[in-house]
């Protein structure tokens, strides 16, 4: 790790100009996978700009329903906030899922979102990897890649995205909202993650300079049944080989509204769009959503070592899907 | 012998473990120390062509680079992996090419990044197969055991057995990963040098760093106080301590190498990959006909290690027909060396879970199957077993896993998507022991030192030597003071093999049988240096025993196997053990658990790989080679038989440090069988390799009884 | 080395006493409480978040000190195992259940487990849920933690001796 400068910034604004005025900058949030990177040399900024102490720490309810959980709120108060635990479970429950309770203290909101792959090659400098040093090939895609992914992936890069939050904020239609030296903007969390394509190094939609200052939970997808599960090597404290998360909505005997996203299997959080159109209008049944997710599944691509991962999260989602319809269903009769 | 030995005393050191004051060996602070950092190779295979260290020099708190070409100079050591900086040849990727040191750790880690390498790389191969053109047998493999050894005519009675397996089966590498990474701090004073180590025996320490840098051993003090795990991985000198030794001689400075987690893999040693072909051949009662374990393993092109994999089948059951074959290809891989319990670990795994499925193949119950195969001698030599119990172990863990009455039909309990099933698996473990020296006074005041190098790597080691040392003082324990861990003290031999208790203990036990006599002789009150006794074993713990002397044990397990997901849980885990007499029970039944905690792992968690292209292990780290978490471990229970064999040593202790990981990996794995019906032959039993051999499973049964796919199993239905 | 761009004079208490360094910032906190105030408690394990050794509570909450970088916790409280017990002689509660249970081996891990378990103890009782609380259980209360909890929330603390059912029995007898 080269010496670096470090400054605090007291406001959004500080921050962002401060990031503007110097090449090099980075955010430094809760720093779990930034000081990490940088300690394997594969993040070498000039300058951190410290953002931890911004007021950007609260959850807080919009008049609309609508809940905005700051940038800097840390992983365990977020997956600890009674609103969330009361109308996004799955957010929850995606939080919880995820590292240990020490990275879950230090880690933000913001952060986890910008959180980088866990491909070995990525991390490792003596080795090929196009998002780490574009044209320099992919070590993973003839190598080990028993975790990498089967949906979305490119001739560059075969990377998996490994937040689990992130898969929730997708299917929960979360924004994510952002500011920089263009001002404010959100971005749907389903359309903040990229697709490697040609690309790899750009994981996200953010623009050079922008903070992630808070994500939004809409009115919409509050109180509605939704779930999140994780299959992992150990019980605890691994990354996922496949996940899912989901909500759901039946009204009249038939889906009202669903979200579903998968995790683990490709490079941004997989919304499940083609499974979600087949789904609206159905009767919450085992064949209506066995349909659905195959469908979905029928655009994986596995590699070599990793075709487990398709009939895993075929498997997890149905056990979702089916667990979520009992509950809205249960809730409706009751 | 009465009083304290067997009692469960607390560990001596334990108050400063739980407050955070017990040094372990990057924590010492030499005035002026500095730290190095070592830069790995890149290449699997091939030279080093040029060093540019003019980036790294420019480092501010950078001290020097040290590399092949202005290392100090080593005599050649007999263990090729110390040979750091000597040349430029690179064995294999991860190879210590340069160290840097430095004012401080950030300096030392920027240097080390900024070090330009450029190699003239070669072809290489790491992929081990077992019929890969370079195979040979070797000599002997390690322990010195033969490489081959042959029966009768195995092959014929296999062909002619009533029931037979033959299976392959196979054990990824394994990486020991203590807890502390492989640390060493050295200083040089006037021609001495002062080392703390992290280390299971200083005193081959001291005598491998007198070899390399020429230094009588008198002048060199090693110690090794605490140590954060070691598992075989710190048995023997690492390149750590010759780096950090090098290095402050070179600069003059006390200089602390401290591993990265990340680089352990490639240079400290790890469990090879074993290849297990087995042929188990069994007349229609289920007594064995022919037994022939083969494996194939992987050494590193500079050092041949060969694992002992087919050596517990010469041990185990009796056969009138046996084959056991050791076969190693030298790759382009880092050097593989111990990993608890080398041999007996993977092996056993092999050889018990073919006597599963030849129970199975039997219709036998599988515990019955063992007992019916208990030997009168050991089967290869001949030679009767100093005791055996392990058929007392099988009962009596049956007894309390609640083994009566299990349904032996794979598949047929069931809770929800979570199929259930149980296994069992034998263990065993060779008892070895070696000559050491102790010294033992009394003091005026009433009290007893003990002085012993033994190394305490978290066995408990000082706690039950002290016992040992006043129960032949006939003393109360609290009036026994021991100091161990530094070749300032009496000589002993490693803490490896399960030996260090037996080794250090017959020694602890002779000086200090001798000073109670001393005592019993001498007249008024003592001198104020106090009575002196001293013990020197060789002789009589190396003298050949005409008695094959083993520990025993048989391992239960419970598991849940999720049909959605393919995750596997271990819900119980069940040791027995007839392991002689067992010295402090409390730190025993720590060291049993957690070797089944580490077989756990060697069964679902923990696995390697080496990466065909780029010849390193791809799970380097912590985070993606998974040892067991707290969650991943529920009930695990650790019993032993009272065992009691006068032809050991004056304890009647066999060693324990071992032998709850021997056994275990195969007892879950039969538990996973009998859960699913699906017989999985290479470990680990992770959930890519479950959820696709359960959805084969499923698959073939749909084709063999035409019902449709989709019905029950990994899918729930809505 | 004064303060210059790329250092900082940072302010920490730790274990109750305040400290004042011109650091690096490079320098992580697991460093700066090993190298420069000899608090060799927090034990260096991985050095990337991955084991637990280095845990330490920041402010009352349990962190990995390795990731940590000292100049961003200017003003902050740190506890390590050397100040759990406070100023008295008596061991912390933890630290007397770790030794009765021998809840540890070769004790590496042990200053880790015991500060994450203090850590954690505190959560619970401040009604952070666990991957493993039933969802079903009200928000915003205390949560009882049985054994599948401790488990869960103890699992960033590798210990590879195996001492883990101890710890969880450690725990348990000073859970309140």
């Amino acid at each position: 790790m080269k010496e670096f400068a470090y400054v605090r910034a007291g406001s959004v604004e500080e921050a962002t100009s401060a990031y503007a005025s110097h090449a090099g900058a980075r955010y430094l949030g809760g720093g779990t996978n930034l000081v990490d990177l940088m300690k394997l040399g594969v993040e070498r900024p000039a300058i951190l700009v410290d953002v931890t102490r911004l007021p950007l720490d609260a959850v807080e309810e919009l008049p609309d329903g609508a809940l905005r959980i700051g940038a800097m709120v840390r992983n365990s108060d977020l997956a600890a906030h009674p609103l969330v635990r009361d109308r996004y479970p799955a957010l929850s429950q995606a939080v919880l899922a995820g590292a240990s309770g020490q990275l879950r203290n230090a880690a933000t909101t913001g952060g986890n979102l910008l959180q980088r792959t866990r491909c070995p090659y990525f991390q490792d400098l003596s080795k090929p990897c196009n998002k780490r040093e574009p044209g320099s090939g992919c070590g993973a895609r003839d190598g080990v890649h028993r975790d990498h992914a089967v949906l979305g992936h490119s001739e560059h890069c075969i990377a998996t995205h490994p937040s689990d939050m992130a898969v929730a904020l997708t299917a929960l239609d979360a924004r994510v909202e952002l500011y920089g030296p263009e001002g404010a903007r959100s971005v749907a969390a389903a359309d903040f993650h990229r697709l490697p394509g040609d690309r790899p190094e750009q994981d996200t939609e953010i623009r050079p300079g922008e903070l992630v200052t808070g994500v939004v939970l809409p009115a919409a997808t509050a109180g509605l049944p939704s779930a999140y599960r994780k299959a992992r090597d150990r019980a605890s404290y691994a990354f996922a080989l496949a996940s899912v998360a989901a909500v759901l909505r039946v009204s009249d005997g038939v889906v009202g509204g669903v979200g579903l996203a998968f995790g683990a299997l490709a490079h941004r959080p997989w919304r499940a769009r083609r499974a979600e159109e087949a789904l609206l209008g159905a009767a919450p049944t085992a064949a209506a959503f066995e349909h659905a997710v195959d469908l979905e599944l029928s655009a994986a691509r596995p590699l070599r070592d990793n075709a487990y991962k398709v009939p895993l999260a075929r498997g997890i989602a149905l056990d979702v899907l089916s667990r979520l319809a009992d509950t809205a269903l249960t809730r409706r009769t009751s | 012998m009465t009083g304290s030995v067997g009692a469960p005393a607390e560990r001596r050191e334990g108050r400063e473990k739980v407050s955070g004051t017990a040094r372990y060996a990057a924590e010492y602070h030499f005035p002026g120390r500095a730290q190095a950092w070592p830069v790995p190779a890149a290449v699997a295979r091939g030279r080093m062509t040029g060093v540019d260290t003019a980036a790294a020099l420019a480092v501010p708190g950078v001290l020097a680079v040290l590399t092949h070409e202005n290392a100090p100079r080593l005599a050649e050591p007999d263990d090729p992996t110390l040979a750091v900086l000597q040349d430029p040849r690179v064995p294999h990727r991860g190879w210590f090419v340069a160290l840097v040191v430095a004012e401080t750790l950030e300096a030392a880690r920027a240097g080390a990044a900024a070090v330009r390498v450029d190699y003239a790389a070669e072809e290489h191969d790491v992929a081990l197969t077992a019929s890969h053109p370079g195979v040979y047998v070797p000599e002997e493999a390690n322990g010195g055991y033969p490489a081959v050894r042959e029966q009768g005519d195995p092959d014929g009675a296999f062909g002619s057995s009533a029931a037979r397996v033959d299976a392959a089966y196979r054990v990824p590498p394994l990486h020991n990963h203590p807890m502390e990474p492989h640390a060493s701090t050295a200083r040089w004073d006037d021609g001495r040098l002062t080392v703390h180590t992290s280390s299971q025996g200083s005193g081959a320490v001291q005598g491998v760093l007198a070899g390399l840098f020429g230094v009588p051993a008198e002048r060199i003090v090693v110690t090794a106080e605490h140590v954060g795990g070691g598992f075989g991985s710190k048995g023997t000198p690492r390149p750590d301590v010759v780096l950090a030794a090098m290095a402050a001689r070179h600069t003059g400075r006390a200089v602390t190498v401290a591993l990265p987690r990340r680089y352990l893999p490639a240079v400290v040693g790890h469990r090879a990959p074993t290849l297990h072909r087995l042929r188990l051949g069994a007349d229609a009662d289920g007594r064995l006909t022919s037994l022939v374990h083969e494996v194939t393993t992987h050494t590193s092109r500079i050092k041949e290690f060969v694992e002992q994999a087919a050596v517990p089948a010469r041990v185990m059951y009796a056969t009138p027909h046996s084959r056991t074959e050791h076969r190693v290809v030298a790759l382009d891989v880092p050097s593989p060396s111990w990993m608890r319990a080398p041999g007996e670990a993977p092996g056993m795994y092999a050889l018990e879970s073919a006597m599963d499925e030849l129970a199975a193949e039997l219709g036998m119950d599988p515990v019955e199957l063992r007992v019916r195969n208990e030997p009168d001698v050991e089967p290869d030599s001949g030679k009767p077993f100093s005791s055996r119990h392990l058929v007392e172990c099988l009962r009596e863990g049956a007894r309390r896993f609640g083994w009566a009455g299990r349904d032996p039909r794979p598949g047929s309990r069931r809770d929800g998507p979570l199929l259930l099933g149980t296994g069992v698996a034998a263990a065993t473990y060779p008892v070895m022991v070696w000559p050491a020296t102790a010294s033992a006074r009394a003091l005026p005041d009433g009290t007893f030192l003990v002085r012993v190098n033994a190394t305490d790597i978290g066995t408990g080691a000082r706690t039950v030597l002290a016992q040992v040392g006043a129960d032949a003082l006939g003393a109360p324990l609290e009036r026994v003071r021991i100091e161990v861990g530094s070749t300032e003290l009496p000589s002993a031999p490693l803490a490896g093999g399960s030996s260090g208790t037996a080794s250090w203990g017959w020694a602890v036990h002779e000086a200090c049988s001798r000073l109670a006599r001393r005592l019993t002789e001498h007249a008024g009150p003592l001198p104020g240096q106090g009575l002196d006794a001293r013990a020197d074993t060789r002789g009589a713990a190396d003298a050949e025993s005409d008695w094959a002397r083993h520990a025993f044990g048989a391992h239960f397990a419970e598991v849940a196997v999720d049909s959605v997901t393919g995750e596997v849980r271990v819900g119980r885990l069940l040791g027995v053990y007839a392991a002689g007499r067992i010295l402090n029970a409390r730190t025993a039944r720590s060291q049993f658990v957690g070797g089944m905690t580490m077989g756990l792992g060697m069964a679902l968690t923990e696995g390697s790989t080496m990466d065909a292209a780029f010849g390193d292990f791809t799970e380097s780290d912590l985070a993606s080679y998974h040892v067991p978490v707290h969650a991943d471990v529920d009930e695990i229970e650790a019993h032993w038989l009272d065992e009691d064999d006068p032809r050991l040593n004056p304890m009647g202790s066999k060693g324990i440090g071992e032998i709850g990981i021997v056994g275990t990996a195969a007892a879950i794995g039969n538990a996973v069988h009998h859960a699913t019906g699906v017989r999985f032959r290479e470990l680990p039993l992770t959930p890519d390799r479950v959820l696709a051999g359960l959805l084969d499973h499923r698959a073939a049964n749909d084709a063999r009884t035409g019902s449709p796919v989709g019905g029950s199993g990994p899918v729930r239905g809505g | 080395m004064g303060n210059d761009q790329h250092h900082s004079e940072t302010t920490l208490r730790v274990n109750g006493k305040p400290h004042t360094l011109t650091v690096d910032h490079r320098r992580v906190l697991l460093d700066l409480l090993r190298e420069d105030l000899d608090l060799t408690g927090a034990k260096k394990g991985c050095d990337h978040g991955q084991c637990g050794a280095c845990t330490v509570l920041v402010d009352g909450r349990r962190v990995n000190s390795c990731l940590l970088f000292a100049v961003a916790l200017d003003g902050c409280e740190i506890t390590t195992i050397e100040g759990l017990s406070g100023d008295g002689e008596e061991p912390h509660p933890l630290q007397r259940a770790f030794l009765e249970r021998d809840a540890f081996q070769c004790g590496y891990c042990t200053p880790g487990q015991i500060c994450s378990a203090a850590g954690m103890l505190a959560e619970a009782a401040a009604g952070h849920p666990s991957h493993v609380t039933d969802p079903a259980t009200p928000s915003g209360e205390p949560v009882p933690l049985d054994r599948e909890e401790v488990r869960e929330r103890l699992s960033g603390n590798l210990c590879r001796c195996g001492a883990y059912p101890r710890i969880a029995e450690a725990v348990e007898d000073v859970i309140p």
